[in-house]
C-alpha cells in the first residue's frame, strides 16, 4: 500500500480525500462518521456570523440529473449555510478534533463582506483547534443575494481584501474557494493569491436550473410552485472544474499555489485527474451523497494501488505532473496527425461510428463491403477528429493512429513532416510570427 | 415387503388432474410484461444501430431503435406508433413471434455480451401501455374511397388487410368461419403465450379504427360463393389460413384418443375452466414445429405425467426453434428426435382406443430419411398429431385458383391469378408458417389492393 500521507497549506492528513464544506459536514455525528470510514480532512460546513441562524427551505433541496438507469450524473442544491447556531457548531467542531487529531479540519466561513464581522468570528475559530478556514467565496444561490459566496467571488478586489483581513486577524492557513460563475478563473485567483492566501478550492457549485416539469411546467425542483437557481456539481461538472485547475497551475501569476480540487470527484482516477493537472488533494461531496461515506475506501485503495503500479511513493509526485501538457491551441503541434483504426475483431457492427461521421463529421467511415455489414475507416478521408471512438460502445474498439513521419496521410497526398509547426509561424494564420 | 401394482391397461384420460389453484398458476403469462424500471434499463441496452440489423430481420420491417429509444425517452404511445405503423398485430407478434430466429438473432449485443436486447418484450411493454391508456387509438382513417372489400379469415393476415385497407379509406367486412375471430391467434398458440384474452383486446382495438365490419360463422363452402364475393366486392383477400392437419399415414390413425394437436389446442384456448379439460396421464405428440411444442407443454401443464414430443428428424431441422425446445425441455416434455411412427397400437385394455405408438429410428442415407431398423413402442394413453397443416378447402382449386405446394400461388404483394383476388398468410405458398409474416401479407396486399382501386377509379 502506497502512503497517501499528504500536506496541503501546511495541513497534514492521512490522505488526500477530504469531505468539502457542504451538508455531509453540518454537524459532529456526521464528521465523525466521516473520520470513522476513513477521510483525510473535512471542511466544516460554512459558518456564518453570530446571532439568529439562517433558515432553509424544507422542500427539496437538492436536484438531480440521472442517466436512464439512474446513475447521477450532475446534482444541485439550493441549501444555505450552516442553519444551526454557532456556538453549538465551534463546541462541536471543538470536540471533533481532539477526538481526531491526525485528520484535518478546516473551517469554511462566511460572513457579510465587512472587517468587523471577520474580525470577530475569527479568533473564535481559531480557538476551536481547527487546522485552518476556507473563504467560501462561491455559494451561487441564496447567500449570494445578501452579498456574500459568489457575490464576493465575482468582484476580485472584494476576494483580495477579505483574504487580507484573515490573514490579519488569524495565523490558520487561509483557503480561498472559488466560484466558477466568473468569465476567467485566473482573476479571482490572482486577486487570492494577491491577499496573501495559503491556498485556493475550487469549483464551488455553478448556477444551474435542473430542469421544468413537463406536465406542470414549473421549473424544478421547486418548492412549492416556484424555484430558485441551485449550484451544480457531481461527475459532470468535472471537466469544468479541471480546466479552471490546470489554468490556475500553469499561469505565471498564481502557479505554485497550492490547488484544493474540487467538482466531481467519485474514484481514484477522478482524484488522479486533480492532483495531475496541479491540484495537491481534492475534496469530495456528491460522491459522499450518493453511496455515502464508505466510498472514500474505493477511492483511497485505487489512488494507492495507482500509485504502486507506476511506482509513486507520495501523492506529491503525481501533483502537477500533467500541468505542462495543457497548452494554448495556437502552441498545438499541426504536423502531428492521426488516423482512427477500428479492430474488426473486436467491432459488434452496431453502425454508430459510420452514422457519427457520415451525418456530422468527414464521410470517413464504409458502411458495407461485398454487400454486408463493415465498418472501416477511409483514411483518406479521416481528419483524425475521434468522434468514432467516443461514440463506439465497445471499449478500444476503435483506437487513433499517429502516422509516422515519412508516411504519406492519404488524404493530404502529403508525407508527415517530422518536427514542430503550429499556428503561430501558419502561413494562413495573418499575425503569424516569422518563421 | 413390497407390493406390486399390476400394469395400468386401460386408457387414462381424464379431467382435472391438478388441485383448482394449480390453473391458473401453470397457465399464467409465460413471459411476464416488463415493469417500467426494467422496460428502462432493457431500452438502455440498445445501441440504436444504424441501418439497424433487427428491423431489417424483423418481417414486417419495424423500426426497433425508434422504439426502443422512444420508450427510453418516456414517450411510450410514439413507441407504440412505430411499432403499429409496421405491424397492426404488433401486441400479438410481441407475445408469440420467435424473435430468437428473427430480430434479436441479430441484436448486436450478442456479439458484445452474449445476450440480445429483449426487444419482443420491449415492443409488448409498449403496445400494452397504449392499448390500456386513456386513448388507444393512434390511427385516424383516410377520407372514404366508397369502395368495400372483401376479407376471407379473420386471422392475422386478414385483420393486418382489413386495417390497413380501413386506414385508407375503404370499407372491409371480414368473414370467418369460426364463432369468434382471430383465427390462429385465438384458437392456435398456447394460452400462456397470450392470456386473459389478449386476441379478442388486440381485435377490439384494430376495429376502433373503423371501417371493418367482422361476419362470422361464413364459411367458403362453394365456387359461388367466391364468385358472388368478386361481383359484390371492389377486390378479395383470401387469409383463412389451412385447414386441415397431415396425417401421418399408419395404422390406428382413427383410434379414440388420437387427435389433432391443432383442435386439442383449440379447445384448450376456448375452455373456461381448465379442470374440465381432459388430458392422458401419458401424452404422445408427434411433430416437430411449435404446434408440437405447444400441444405438448400444455398437456404437461395440464398434468399429464409423462408427455414425450417425438419428431422424425434432428434438433436442427426441428420448425420449433432451440428457444422453444429448451422451454418445452424446461416444462419437462421429453424429447425424442430420429423416431418415425409406423403403428398407433390399441390398448390392451381397450380395443378401440390408442394406447401407444409404435417408432422406427430413422437415419439420413444419401440424404435420405430412411428407417435404420430398430424399433421401439411407447404407451400412450393420448396421441397429439402435428406433423403441419394444409390447404384443406377445395374449393379454391375449383374456383381456378394456382396452388403452388398445394397453397394458393402468388406474387409479392399477394396477387393470385384470378383478377381481384389476393391471398396471404398460411394459405399462400412460400411462407414461413408465421403470425408477423400473416401480417406482413395482410399489410403488403393491401397496399396492393390500395392502389389498384386507386388506379381503377
Amino acid at each position: 500500500m502506497a502512503n497517501l500521507q499528504t500536506t496541503f497549506a501546511g495541513v497534514s492528513s492521512p490522505n488526500p480525500f477530504w469531505l468539502a464544506s457542504a451538508p455531509p459536514t453540518d454537524k459532529a455525528y456526521n464528521v465523525n462518521r466521516a473520520f470513522e470510514a476513513g477521510w483525510g480532512g473535512v471542511v466544516w460546513k460554512t459558518l456564518g456570523e453570530a446571532g439568529p441562524p439562517v433558515v432553509n427551505v424544507n422542500g427539496p433541496r437538492y436536484g438531480a440529473l440521472l442517466s436512464a438507469d439512474r446513475r447521477l450524473m450532475g446534482f444541485n442544491n439550493i441549501e444555505l449555510i450552516t442553519d444551526r447556531d454557532l456556538e453549538i457548531n465551534l463546541r462541536e467542531i471543538a470536540e471533533v478534533k481532539r477526538l481526531w487529531p491526525d485528520r484535518a479540519l478546516v473551517v469554511s466561513i462566511m460572513v457579510p463582506c465587512v472587517e468587523s464581522s471577520w474580525k470577530a468570528i475569527l479568533p473564535r475559530v481559531e480557538d476551536s483547534g481547527a487546522d485552518a478556514i476556507e473563504l467560501n467565496f462561491g455559494c451561487p444561490h441564496g447567500m449570494s443575494e445578501r452579498g456574500m459566496g459568489a457575490a464576493v467571488g465575482q468582484v476580485p478586489e472584494y476576494i483580495q481584501m477579505v483574504t487580507q483581513w484573515c490573514k490579519l486577524y488569524t495565523r490558520l492557513p487561509v483557503i480561498v474557494k472559488l466560484t466558477p460563475n466568473i468569465t476567467d478563473i485566473r482573476h479571482p485567483a490572482r486577486a487570492a493569491r494577491a491577499g496573501g492566501a495559503d491556498a485556493v478550492s475550487l469549483i464551488n457549485t455553478i448556477n444551474s436550473i435542473m430542469g421544468v416539469d413537463p406536465y406542470t411546467l414549473t421549473m424544478s425542483p421547486s418548492v412549492g410552485n416556484k424555484g430558485s437557481h441551485g449550484g451544480y456539481c457531481g461527475p459532470a461538472v468535472k471537466p469544468i472544474a479541471l480546466n479552471m485547475v490546470a489554468e490556475i497551475a500553469r499561469d505565471p501569476q498564481t502557479a505554485g499555489i497550492p490547488i484544493s480540487g474540487i467538482g466531481g470527484i467519485g474514484t481514484w482516477r477522478d482524484a488522479v485527474d486533480y492532483l495531475a493537472l496541479g491540484a495537491g488533494n481534492v475534496q469530495v461531496c456528491t460522491a459522499a451523497m450518493v453511496y455515502g461515506f464508505k466510498i472514500v475506501q474505493e477511492m483511497a485503495d485505487g489512488l494507492s494501488s495507482y500509485m504502486d503500479e507506476m511506482g509513486f511513493d507520495s501523492v506529491a509526485q503525481i501533483v502537477g505532473k500533467a500541468t505542462p501538457t495543457v497548452s494554448d491551441w495556437r502552441y498545438l503541434n499541426l504536423n502531428h496527425i492521426s488516423k482512427a483504426v477500428i479492430n474488426q475483431d473486436a467491432c459488434i457492427q452496431c453502425g454508430r461510428c459510420h452514422i457519427a461521421c457520415e451525418d456530422t463529421s468527414h464521410q470517413a467511415i464504409t458502411f458495407e463491403k461485398d454487400g454486408k455489414r463493415h465498418f472501416e475507416v477511409k483514411e483518406d478521408e479521416c481528419v483524425g477528429c475521434n468522434l468514432c471512438v467516443n461514440v463506439c460502445p465497445v471499449p478500444d474498439c476503435i483506437s487513433m493512429r499517429s502516422l509516422a513521419p515519412g508516411e504519406v496521410d492519404l488524404r493530404t497526398r502529403q508525407p508527415v513532416v517530422a518536427g514542430h509547426a503550429d499556428w503561430t509561424s501558419h502561413p494562413n494564420n495573418p499575425q503569424r510570427s516569422a518563421a | 415387503m413390497t407390493t406390486v401394482s399390476p400394469p395400468i391397461t386401460v386408457p387414462d384420460i381424464q379431467a382435472g388432474r391438478l388441485s383448482a389453484e394449480h390453473y391458473p398458476l401453470r397457465f399464467a403469462d409465460a413471459t411476464p410484461r416488463l415493469s417500467p424500471s426494467q422496460a428502462l434499463l432493457e431500452s438502455e441496452r440498445c445501441l440504436y444501430c444504424f441501418d439497424a440489423p433487427c428491423a431489417t430481420a424483423c418481417p414486417t420491417s419495424i423500426d426497433v431503435p425508434s422504439f426502443i429509444k422512444r420508450i427510453g425517452d418516456g414517450n411510450l404511445r410514439g413507441a407504440a406508433r412505430t411499432i403499429l405503423e409496421s405491424n397492426p398485430l404488433g401486441g400479438m407478434c410481441a407475445r408469440v413471434c420467435p424473435t430468437e430466429n428473427l430480430c434479436e438473432a441479430v441484436c448486436v449485443r450478442n456479439t458484445q455480451e452474449d445476450r440480445p436486447v429483449a426487444i419482443g418484450r420491449l415492443q409488448r411493454y409498449a403496445v400494452d401501455a397504449l392499448m390500456q391508456s386513456e386513448q388507444p387509438q393512434i390511427f385516424t382513417r383516410a377520407a372514404p374511397t366508397g369502395k368495400r372489400v372483401a376479407v376471407v379469415g379473420a386471422g392475422p393476415a386478414g385483420l393486418a388487410c382489413a386495417h390497413g385497407l380501413a386506414r385508407l379509406g375503404h370499407d372491409v367486412v371480414v368473414l370467418d368461419a369460426r364463432a369468434k375471430p382471430g383465427g390462429l391467434n385465438e384458437y392456435g398458440l398456447a394460452s400462456y403465450k397470450t392470456p386473459d384474452g389478449f386476441a379478442q383486446a388486440e381485435i377490439r382495438w384494430l376495429l376502433g379504427v373503423g371501417g371493418i365490419e367482422i361476419r362470422n360463422g361464413w364459411k367458403l363452402e362453394s365456387v359461388a360463393q367466391l364468385e358472388a364475393l368478386r361481383q359484390e366486392y371492389a377486390a378479395v383477400f383470401l387469409g383463412m389460413g389451412l385447414s386441415s392437419t397431415a396425417s401421418l399415414g399408419v395404422p390406428g390413425e382413427s383410434l379414440a384418443g388420437v387427435q389433432d394437436a391443432v383442435n386439442f389446442i383449440a379447445a384448450l384456448r376456448q375452455c373456461e375452466d381448465l379442470s374440465t379439460l381432459p388430458v392422458g396421464r401419458r401424452v404422445i405428440v408427434i411433430g416437430g414445429g411449435m404446434t408440437a411444442v405447444d400441444a405438448a407443454v400444455q398437456s404437461k401443464l395440464l398434468g399429464a405425467s409423462v408427455v414425450h414430443l417425438v419428431y422424425r428428424r434432428g434438433p436442427e431441422q426441428m420448425s420449433a426453434s432451440r428457444a422453444e425446445q429448451e422451454w418445452a425441455q424446461t416444462n419437462g416434455v421429453v424429447l425424442h428426435h430420429w423416431l418415425a411412427p409406423c403403428e398407433i397400437v390399441a390398448s390392451s385394455g381397450a380395443p378401440g382406443h390408442a394406447g401407444g405408438v409404435r417408432f422406427a429410428q430413422q437415419a439420413l442415407v444419401d440424404g435420405v430419411l430412411k428407417p435404420c431398423g430398430r424399433e421401439i413402442t411407447w404407451e400412450a394413453d393420448m396421441v397429439l398429431k402435428a406433423i403441419g397443416q394444409q390447404l384443406g378447402n377445395p374449393v379454391l382449386a375449383q374456383a381456378g385458383l394456382a396452388l403452388k405446394d398445394g397453397r394458393i400461388a402468388t406474387d409479392a404483394q399477394g396477387a393470385t391469378n384470378i383478377s381481384g383476388v389476393w391471398a396471404g398468410g398460411d394459405c399462400r405458398a412460400g411462407g414461413l408458417d408465421l403470425t408477423v409474416e400473416a401480417v406482413e401479407h395482410g399489410k403488403r396486399s393491401a397496399l396492393a389492393i390500395h392502389a389498384q382501386l386507386l388506379g381503377a377509379r
